[in-house]
């Protein structure tokens, strides 16, 4: 039994343009101790998947389904138990570590809280705690940080004081929704490190949101694949980001620079007006006519789950030339 | 370290303040007038109570230094203890409109939706009716006293800083410091205590630094109208009252009050205008943000 089960989990915004379905059918597993990477194009529904989780989505939002943990199913949780859950159980390194902290209070104040409000935890040992989470965590000074206000950090202090709070409650299952958006290279590679020491010594799974392919190359066990809502294809990392099967992660694996930077063709569709059949098929070398008809489902070819009528066949010029593109990129 | 952090911080509203020439004043004033309502019976020449039926309205002179009423009670002793009562009626109501305007404007951004519709409603129908008046009606309608005046200057003024409080919380709950603390497992009360409150603060200290002023006009208005604490004890307001019918024969009987009610309310004013100088650059920086 996984750690987390996504089941047919279908998010759905109402707001005054009509229905936006950010998330449509996903089902998922996260097993302890691993980390699972969810990538795709900004606005394709990754980081609202991450947080319907956590149930931390605006009162708009309409969550079905079943989202299981530990047995469990959240979406079935009254505000108690998920606050028990939340940092608790399932913890979140948000993104943007220059908004996510709180002005106005000590850097320790908002590591040891989690501490405070879950185990009742004194302050003072809630503090030794944040201290000791900063200095696990090779932040310099921690005792000094500790009393600092979050203007007086670096961002990548800020993200490390931000991983801090979300693994003082020990959390089977952390979430982190997009670590290393708008970082720099040598930030985004600190952060990198950060997250792959929480992985390994935590033992915690971990559920990372990104765009980028090669954070989440470097850190995954797994890889699910976001388009407009849908997951199209999730499977062993190694398969899915060296051999993948489904024309859009070919597609995003062509676009990265050292593979030639070649762009998908159009845009992603708006959230509000998704195309029936195949989610992909506008954009798509492969599209027939039946993928405009009738949405694929997800059928495991060489090993990974996809959702593509024509993923498996061979001799399809298009996808011969993807192959072949692929190739000599990679050479 | 962190002390020396928050001490430079405040050092900096310090020197920002002192730039402020008259806020500085205002502070000065202030600072004065606590001293002046702490220690009023000993720095009060006479009882404020004390009748000397033989010196009735008599003009300033060495023994009464602001002459006497028209009960022969010093006047610069009621002043004196008059102080207390409109520091202790400025500080109270605003205290208390500043607490029910936090609470009732915090509930509303957080939560919005029906909640905040009844409560900016409940807003909008006390600010269409004007403020005295409608302090004086629920003040005519419990009768005099003092605790009536109290409760029917909060009432009419708590709305102001609902709204303040609301306006700053709906840009503040945005944040994502608001989902960092609720994905850490922090219940709504904890996050709008613990970390909207600090966020949304520094206007209401500004509101209400200028509200005491305010208080402490619409305070004397009361009195002077015979609302508010009753005779003998000593009020701005109704000395103003009782020393009108004497304007022409006794004018010191109505300018030292007027005075002490004037200065009071510049120096908050003052003070009020000064701190918003402080505060408003900041806020100005953080919308940027």
């Amino acid at each position: 039994m996984a750690l987390l089960s996504i089941r047919n989990l279908t998010t759905v915004f109402h707001a005054e343009e009509g229905e936006i379905k950010a998330c449509d059918q996903v089902s998922m597993d996260i097993p302890a101790g691993k980390t699972i990477g969810l990538i795709g194009e900004t606005g394709c529904g990754k980081s609202v998947l991450g947080m319907s989780i956590l149930r931390l989505l605006p009162r708009n939002a309409v969550i079905r389904g079943e989202i299981y943990y530990k047995d469990q199913d959240v979406l079935k949780m009254n505000g108690d138990q998920l606050q028990r859950l939340r940092g608790n159980e399932i913890a979140l390194l948000p993104q943007s570590p220059s908004t996510s902290l709180n002005p106005v209070l000590k850097i320790g104040f908002q590591i040891a809280e989690g501490l405070h409000l879950h185990r009742k935890t004194k302050w003072e040992q809630a503090w030794e705690k944040a201290v000791e989470m900063l200095d696990f965590l090779k932040l310099p000074e921690p005792e000094k940080r500790v009393q600092e206000y979050p203007h007086q950090l670096s961002g990548g202090m800020k993200q490390r004081a931000l991983a801090a709070a979300s693994i003082t409650g020990n959390p089977s299952l952390l979430i982190a929704d997009e670590p290393t958006k708008g970082l720099d290279a040598v930030l985004r590679a600190q952060v990198v490190g950060v997250l792959r020491q929480l992985a390994r010594e935590t033992g915690a799974a971990m559920l990372l949101i990104t765009h980028d392919l090669k954070v989440a190359a470097s850190l995954c066990d797994q890889i699910a694949v976001m388009y407009a809502g849908e997951i199209l294809e999730q499977g062993a990392a190694e398969q899915v980001l060296k051999d993948p099967v489904h024309p859009y992660t070919k597609g995003l694996l062509a676009s990265l620079p050292e593979h030639g930077l070649h762009p998908i063709p159009g845009y992603s569709p708006s959230l509000l007006d998704v195309p029936a059949g195949c989610k992909f098929h506008q954009r798509c070398s492969l599209a027939r006519d039946l993928c405009a008809e009738k949405c694929p489902p997800l059928q495991i070819i060489n090993g990974v789950q996809v959702r593509c009528f024509f993923g498996d066949q061979s001799g399809e010029p298009q996808q011969e030339l993807h192959n072949r593109d692929l190739q000599e990129a990679a050479v | 370290m962190a002390s020396a952090a928050v001490a430079v911080e405040r050092n900096l509203t310090f020197i920002q303040l002192k730039k402020n020439k008259l806020a500085i004043i205002g502070l000065l004033i202030i600072s004065l007038l606590v001293i002046v309502a702490v220690f009023a019976p000993v720095l009060a020449p006479h009882h404020p109570y004390e009748q000397d039926l033989d010196r009735v309205m008599m003009a300033p002179c060495s023994e009464y230094p602001f002459g006497t009423d028209d009960f022969g009670r010093c006047i610069l002793s009621r002043i004196i203890f008059g102080t207390r009562i409109s520091l202790a009626i400025g500080l109270i109501v605003t205290a208390i409109s500043a607490v029910a305007g936090i609470i009732l404007g915090m509930l509303a951004g957080f939560y919005g939706g029906v909640i905040d519709e009844v409560i900016m409603r409940i807003v909008d129908i006390f600010l269409a009716f004007p403020g005295l008046i409608l302090a004086l009606v629920i003040a005519g309608l419990l009768g005099p006293g003092m605790f009536n005046v109290l409760f029917a200057l909060a009432l009419v003024g708590w709305m102001g800083y609902a709204r303040v409080v609301r306006g700053a919380v709906l840009a503040e709950k945005e944040k994502s410091f608001v989902e960092t603390a609720m994905s850490l497992g922090a219940s709504d009360l904890y996050i709008m205590c613990r970390h909207l409150l600090p966020n949304v603060i520094a206007p209401v200290i500004v509101m209400a630094t200028l509200g005491i002023g305010h208080t402490i006009l619409a305070a004397a208005g009361l009195s002077f109208l015979g609302l508010g604490a009753q005779p003998p004890i000593p009020v701005w307001g109704s000395m103003l009252n009782d020393g009108k019918q004497y304007l022409q024969t006794a004018p010191y009987m109505t300018i030292f009050p007027g005075l002490a009610i004037m200065i009071t309310v510049l120096s908050f004013n003052f003070l009020g205008d000064g701190l918003r100088d402080i505060f408003d650059p900041r806020l100005k920086e953080k919308s940027i943000e």
